[in-house]
């Protein structure tokens, strides 16, 4: 990749020792120690632990609920990571277009990602409260449908991925913004005077040269709606109706936080780690060779 | 430019992780932590209390700490205990009970005031309190926010939809009957509602008709394995609420306290939730209220409500002299005068009958009728085997499993004795967990 | 299209711009509604909070309930709090991820790959699973309580350090040669070529890392015990009605009103920077 290079024996050791120190001590050895529970059933207080071998692992595997929390998961996750880069590559596009007041367009667009997701996620619980709410009672209006997330499970997993797709999507349209500027003017003219206009531009030019900001953003956008997403989940829909978002990150942190049965939860974290990494290495390889840096 | 802001901000950062680390100064008092869960309102009504006690005598200063909801507060003190810096007492959700009585972590309370020579007169306590609590006739917890499940009722829309508004119902029947009358008549739309979904519909209907919930007497003879809400009691109860729901009497407020608020706000005609819902009531609402006892179901017999809320353990593992402090303090709380005030505030139950009988004494629930009814409720029912608490072990999880198939039920997936039969699978598949730790 | 059809072409470039305007401004408000609903329950009583429908308009408790709501949580000391780890959090990832990623642009090393590899799989750990963990080696190390436990666990970054390797890979070879027969070293090139070139990176970066360190909720619940160590997010948690209690949402709502300020400014103060710099080198 980079040809032209210092050479030190010691020095790039000791550039990245800091991050490393921090990683390994608070990372690693925190992980391990809790991962090394899921070959064990372990009491709430760590005071007894039982070798289960793959017990839990086992458990997990043959428990319907279980087989039903990974397909909830890709659902979601397809859906979170979906709706917020078509959404924000949409919306950063608008604002990039040359119209009168743009500044304005974009610090309007912007300045959303300065807000924290427990407090946006705090203003999205009360906006659709079932009965403060306001969302309930504007859908009530318009329409007679009971669009009730209690009792209705695609409606309440429609809702959850709205909600954590919004509380991203300032951080995915910064972003892309920032990628469609990278985009030199003159290849947009050319484009232009090729005949190229609107969606066969974006199509030709604008979308292939966003590849890189793409692939980094599909990446964040997984991690974010794999691994970061229970307490949204908590707020709006404590995993229910029945168990329809339930998702396995959702899972685990009741099970080893609420139901403080750690070694089982553990196994669950072993397992979604290991599927999103697979998942993440596919990934690098795959698009290493189509994204062009 | 760049190059010397980056060399101020080195040296900020290096002046700064030097004043990071050092101590601060230690206090003269000796420290008591006690760490909660109470936010908004009833966490300033902790903090007065803390400070009542402060300023009551010189040698301990109790600190309050806002550890977040109840599950992150017990895994805060979970994750503290196993680094040995546990606070002196955590405040730990009822259905936490049996996880604590476990754990090995505890210093039980009758324990604590029998060693600092404190006098108790645990006869005192509130029978349904006290039990919920104890073991083999013993208290392990200090009962600190406690409540039972009653009925609530909107009079303003009982008078619009032509029912008596003097009447709370008393049956399922009368429950059926008005809902529909204020439904159908456009009075509103929510008939009958629920909040604490399981606490309410599941747990209480089954002690309140004395009827068993799990083996073991619910848990206190030995640890439970085993579910028995899957009987026919359970069945017809939810047979009766998905009909209601279908003929749009009934509406699922969603789990936990969620359903409190269609009551709050004067639209649900009758509603069953906490007894902590009066004070809020009585602050809040601008349309007539009034309540009554849980609805009785005809052929079953007479049991009694039990109650919900948390505890405060005391931790071991502390020293000698400060669990002076704890004891000091626990006995503070336990005396009738922050009993009352505690009750008479929030509308929790009182822990002790003498502070029940100061409160009696004033005017108090001549002008709070509303406040009387959890007691009358309490003191009208039997307490038996199955109606003195459920005891489980990781009850929270259970709890979960019931809530998720009552949805299941209530939505149309599946009939209530196959929703009930999953639950029963479920839960005994955890209690066996649990218990499989202690054997 | 509009090549085909020259005479029409300026109207519907015209009409293409005002359907830009109106998608935008839709776009505005469907993004801003939460927040402007969030306010304007910051404004109101508690009684105009439990009727339904609220109204959509501010009422005129803005005052009372941000002074009492300041007042309960001390806001005040939340705030310095929130800013000092923020400050701290972004600063320090971006240290340390600079670092890292020079290390690996700029030197070829035994076990580079395997270090990569070690920082970017750091996004992949849940935070439940590590945080009981966690919290023994902070409390081992004494750090409960301080801002150095507040801080130092949260400062690895594998996003800055991506980001900031994607960055270096574009500086071109002349200017790390043209250092070298200079006779520059790996740090002098450090010091006086990349980070000068690399201002609205820092600063973007810092956007980001900032807001990351200010919404922290978890850590900073379970690692700090006393008042004057909390942040204000944890202070917000602390105003929500859990449970069966006054249903105070005009206060929450103002809380958090004044929560979401700062990093909002920082986001509007910096915006010059902040876009271009994600992605670019100064060129």
């Amino acid at each position: 990749m980079k040809r032209s290079i210092f050479r030190n024996r010691w020095l790039p050791y000791l550039l990245l020792a800091p991050q490393l120190v921090v990683v390994v001590v608070f990372f690693f050895w925190p992980a391990f120690d809790s991962l090394r529970l899921s070959f064990f059933k372990v009491a709430p207080f760590g005071d007894r632990e039982i070798f289960v071998g793959l017990g839990n692992f086992i458990e997990l595997l043959t428990a319907p609920e279980y087989g039903r929390s990974v397909v909830y998961s890709f659902v979601f996750s397809l859906g979170v990571t979906t709706l917020g880069l078509v959404g924000s590559l949409f919306l950063a596009n608008l604002a990039n277009q040359k119209i009168r007041g743009l500044p304005f367009y974009r610090t309007a667009i912007l300045w959303t990602y300065g807000i924290a997701p427990p407090v946006s996620g705090i203003i999205w619980l009360f906006i659709f409260h079932p009965s403060y709410g306001m969302l309930p009672y504007l859908l009530s209006m318009v329409t007679t449908y009971e669009f009730n997330w209690l009792l209705k499970g695609w409606v309440a997993m429609l809702l959850v991925i709205f909600a954590a797709a919004w509380a991203h999507l300032g951080y995915n349209i910064a972003f892309f913004l920032a990628g469609l500027q990278t985009i030199p003017e003159s290849v947009i003219e050319a484009a232009r005077v090729d005949g190229a206009g609107g969606f066969e531009l974006f199509r030709r030019i604008t979308f292939p040269l966003l590849s890189p900001v793409t692939f980094f953003l599909f990446l964040m956008n997984m991690v974010f709606s794999f691994f970061e997403t229970f307490g949204i989940i908590h707020a709006v829909t404590q995993g229910g109706p029945g168990d329809t978002t339930t998702i396995m990150v959702y899972k685990a942190y009741v099970d080893g936080f609420v139901n403080l049965r750690m070694g089982y939860s553990a196994a669950q974290s072993v397992i979604l780690m290991a599927l999103v990494i697979v998942l993440t290495v596919l990934q690098f390889r795959y698009t290493e060779r189509k994204v062009t840096y | 430019m760049i190059r010397k802001l980056c060399l101020w901000l080195c040296g900020m950062v290096v002046l700064f992780f030097s004043v990071l680390l050092v101590p601060s100064s230690a206090p003269a008092k000796t420290e008591i932590q006690w760490w909660h869960a109470h936010t908004g309102f009833l966490g300033e009504r902790v903090n007065d209390l803390v400070a009542k006690f402060n300023a009551g005598q010189g040698d301990y200063e109790v600190k309050a700490v806002y550890k977040g909801s109840y599950p992150e507060a017990l895994t805060a003190a979970i994750a503290a205990y196993r680094a040995k810096t546990q606070p002196h007492l955590i405040q730990v959700f009822e259905v936490g009970t049996q996880t604590m009585l476990s754990s090995g972590a505890i210093y039980p309370v009758y324990q604590l005031m029998k060693d600092q020579g404190i006098g108790i007169d645990w006869a005192d306590f509130l029978s349904v309190v006290l039990s919920y609590y104890s073991k083999d006739g013993n208290l392990y917890s200090m009962p600190f926010n406690s409540s039972t499940a009653i009925l609530y009722y909107n009079r303003t829309i009982f008078k619009k939809a032509g029912l008596d508004p003097t009447k709370a119902p008393n049956t399922y029947e009368e429950i059926e009957k008005a809902a529909k009358a204020c439904v159908s008549s456009g009075a509103t739309k929510i008939g009958f509602t629920t909040a604490w979904p399981s606490w309410t519909l599941i747990e209480n209907a089954h002690s309140w008709h004395d009827q068993p919930f799990a083996d073991q007497n619910n848990g206190f003879k030995g640890m439970a394995s085993q579910l028995k809400i899957n009987g026919a009691f359970g069945v017809k109860l939810l047979t009766l609420l998905t009909r209601w729901q279908k003929e749009g009497i009934y509406t699922y407020s969603g789990r936990t306290s969620k359903g409190d608020q269609p009551i709050i706000n004067g639209e649900a005609a009758i509603g069953l939730a906490s007894t902590a819902l009066v004070g809020t009531l009585a602050k809040t609402a601008k349309f007539e209220w009034g309540t009554g006892k849980l609805p009785r179901m005809a052929g079953y017999p007479q049991g009694n409500s039990i109650i919900g809320g948390a505890s405060l353990w005391v931790m071991k593992g502390r020293k000698t002299e400060e669990y002076k402090g704890v004891a000091k303090f626990l006995d503070f709380l336990g005396k009738p005068e922050q009993q009352a005030w505690w009750h008479a505030t929030t509308g929790y139950l009182p822990v002790s009958k003498s502070a029940l009988k100061a409160l009696q004494a004033t005017d108090h629930f001549q002008r709070n009728p509303d406040m009387w009814t959890a007691f009358n409720q309490i003191m009208s029912g039997k307490t038996t085997a199955n109606s003195q608490g459920i005891r489980l072990g990781n009850f929270a999880a259970v709890r979960d499993s019931i809530e998720a198939e009552l949805e299941n039920v209530v939505g149309g997936q599946k009939t209530p004795k196959q929703g009930l039969d999953d639950a029963v699978k479920q839960g005994g598949k955890i209690l066996k967990e649990f218990a499989s730790l202690y054997k | 299209m509009a090549m085909l059809l020259p005479g029409i072409r300026k109207s519907t470039i015209n009409g293409r711009k005002w359907i830009i305007h109106l998608l935008l401004i839709l776009a505005i408000l469907l993004i801003g509604f939460p927040l402007y609903y969030g306010f304007v329950i910051s404004t109101q009583s508690l009684d105009e909070v439990i009727k339904v429908p609220q109204s959509l308009l501010p009422s005129g408790y803005l005052l009372e309930n941000y002074v009492k709501v300041w007042n309960r949580i001390q806001m005040g000391r939340l705030l310095i709090n929130s800013t000092i780890v923020a400050v701290v959090v972004g600063l320090g990832k971006i240290s340390i991820a600079i670092l890292s990623a020079f290390a690996i642009v700029f030197f070829d090393f035994r076990g580079k790959q395997v270090a990569f590899w070690m920082i970017f799989i750091t996004l992949m750990l849940p935070v439940p699973v590590r945080i009981i963990s966690t919290y023994q080696v902070v409390s081992t190390l004494g750090w409960v309580d301080t801002y150095a436990g507040l801080t130092i666990p949260l400062i690895a970054s594998a996003t800055a350090t991506f980001l900031f390797r994607q960055f270096y890979i574009t500086i071109p070879d002349e200017l790390v040669d043209a250092a070298k027969i200079d006779g520059a070293g790996p740090l002098r090139f450090l010091w006086s070529i990349l980070l000068p070139n690399s201002g609205a990176n820092i600063a973007a970066l810092f956007v980001v890392m900032f807001i990351y360190g200010w919404n922290q909720y978890l850590w900073p619940l379970m690692a700090t015990n006393s008042d004057n160590m909390r942040v204000v997010v944890v202070g917000i948690a602390s105003t929500v009605p859990t449970g069966t209690q006054l249903p105070e949402w005009n206060l929450v709502m103002a809380a958090a009103m004044m929560a979401l300020l700062p990093p909002v400014l920082v986001v509007i103060f910096l915006q010059r920077w902040f876009v271009h710099g994600l992605l670019e080198t100064e060129k």
